[in-house]
């Protein structure tokens, strides 16, 4: 995937660090647009079919398609014409993870993929989990910083490998937001959001307003900023 | 106008320089092993990255001077050039004044002359990624959300030292 993914956990969950590590090895050879012999490379290149894949690119696809009508198209698992359903694959795979911790009894830990993070609990007694928000538009620089417990939050934008979100409706790069972030209690739904989002632009506020559980804060491309109703909520 | 920032990691076989240029060149993280001639045994330069931090990113840590000091040594002073590094931008060749093993000059003898258009965001100058780490240390982050490292050499110590400065 070319993520770091860092993990944020008490002592005692050794044992399932180890198998969350493997979960996401797992589905960077099954999911990586990087290696041509994941499945989702070679389902795209029409080499196999969807049965001959593991049933979880099946899964990831019918969820891929249900995000995109919930969004008017915005999301798609075909972003720029090519198959690529990395946009829901990586929040999933992360929150998976950290599933797999809180099963294996931790109730306070954080597991972040590239800057996409899912919180679960507390980050210690009486303490808030604190996230910085990159200043897409300020180079080394944080935007602010949103707090919560048991929280997801993702951020789509410029500052991730420059303009690479494609608005599915015109092809090209979206380029009115520099980022949005959005938070919710789910990674995988979040970071889909945020990618939608941000391919969205103006749209996006009215429409994360709409959803219930997930707020957004977005920076615009010309440093103007907007956030949703309930986004205070996260702010320290 | 340009500014070079150059970060030296050496060893005693000889040198691995990493460039990055400043500001609206792109930043290129280069390694050139180069050979010092007749240095021979010369220890090495510092271990790690020699830019000193900054945390403003309009701030540029170290500026070197443009061509060559060989004629201007003092008293006990060599200087070892470095091999000519190609970068996709041009060619880097830097030079180091030693003293008693220790580096104590450093000049840049070639670098590109390209002018290159801004980069996207994701393309970081050490100084920038150096300056992000202090500011999400200062804020006592538990990590940062929506920026992206592609200095693959500094992802790893980068989110360590937000782990273990929270």
């Amino acid at each position: 995937m070319g993520t770091v993914v860092s993990f944020d956990v008490p002592a005692f969950t050794a044992d399932a660090l180890g198998r969350a590590v493997r979960w996401l090895h797992w589905v960077d050879a099954t999911f990586s647009t990087y290696r041509e012999d994941s499945d989702v490379s070679r389902y795209g290149r029409g080499a196999v079919s969807l049965a001959e894949c593991a049933p979880e690119l099946t899964v990831v696809l019918d969820a891929c398609r249900a995000v995109g009508a919930a969004s008017g198209g915005y999301f798609t698992a075909t972003p720029g014409g090519r198959f690529d359903p990395s946009g829901y694959v990586k929040g999933w795979a992360i929150e998976r993870a950290a599933a797999m911790l809180t099963a294996a009894g931790s109730a306070e830990h954080s597991v972040n993929g590239g800057g996409d993070v899912q919180c679960v609990g507390d980050r210690g007694p009486g303490q808030l989990w604190r996230i910085g928000i990159a200043d897409p538009l300020r180079s080394g620089t944080l935007a602010l910083v949103v707090t919560g417990r048991d929280f997801a939050v993702a951020t789509s934008g410029v500052a991730e490998r420059g303009s690479h979100i494609i608005d599915p409706h015109t092809g090209q790069p979206a380029t009115e937001l520099a980022s949005v972030t959005v938070v919710g209690s789910g990674l995988t739904l979040t970071d889909a959001y945020a990618t939608t989002a941000f391919a969205m632009g103006p749209a996006a506020r009215d429409w994360v307003e709409s959803l219930d559980g997930y707020e957004a804060f977005a920076i615009t491309a010309r440093g103007t900023y907007w956030q949703t109703s309930g986004f205070g909520a996260y702010l320290p | 106008m340009r500014r070079v920032i150059l970060s030296i990691v050496g060893t005693v076989a000889g040198l691995v320089a990493l460039l990055s240029f400043k500001s609206h060149l792109p930043s290129v993280p280069s390694a050139s092993a180069a050979t010092s001639g007749s240095a021979g045994t010369s220890s090495a330069g510092s271990p790690a990255s020699s830019a000193s931090a900054s945390s403003s990113s309009s701030t540029v840590p170290g500026e070197f001077p443009q061509g060559s000091l060989a004629g201007k040594l003092a008293a006990g002073e060599t200087a070892v050039n470095g091999d000519v590094a190609t970068t996709v931008y041009g060619p880097v060749q830097i030079q180091l004044i030693m003293s008693n093993r220790k580096i104590v000059k450093v000049a840049v003898l070639q670098q590109p002359q390209n002018t290159i258009r801004d980069i996207q965001i994701g393309e970081f100058a050490f100084p920038k990624l150096i300056s992000e780490t202090l500011t999400a240390q200062d804020a006592k982050v538990d990590a940062v959300s929506g920026a992206s490292y592609t200095s693959a050499g500094y992802i790893k110590s980068l989110q360590s030292a937000v782990d273990n400065g929270g």
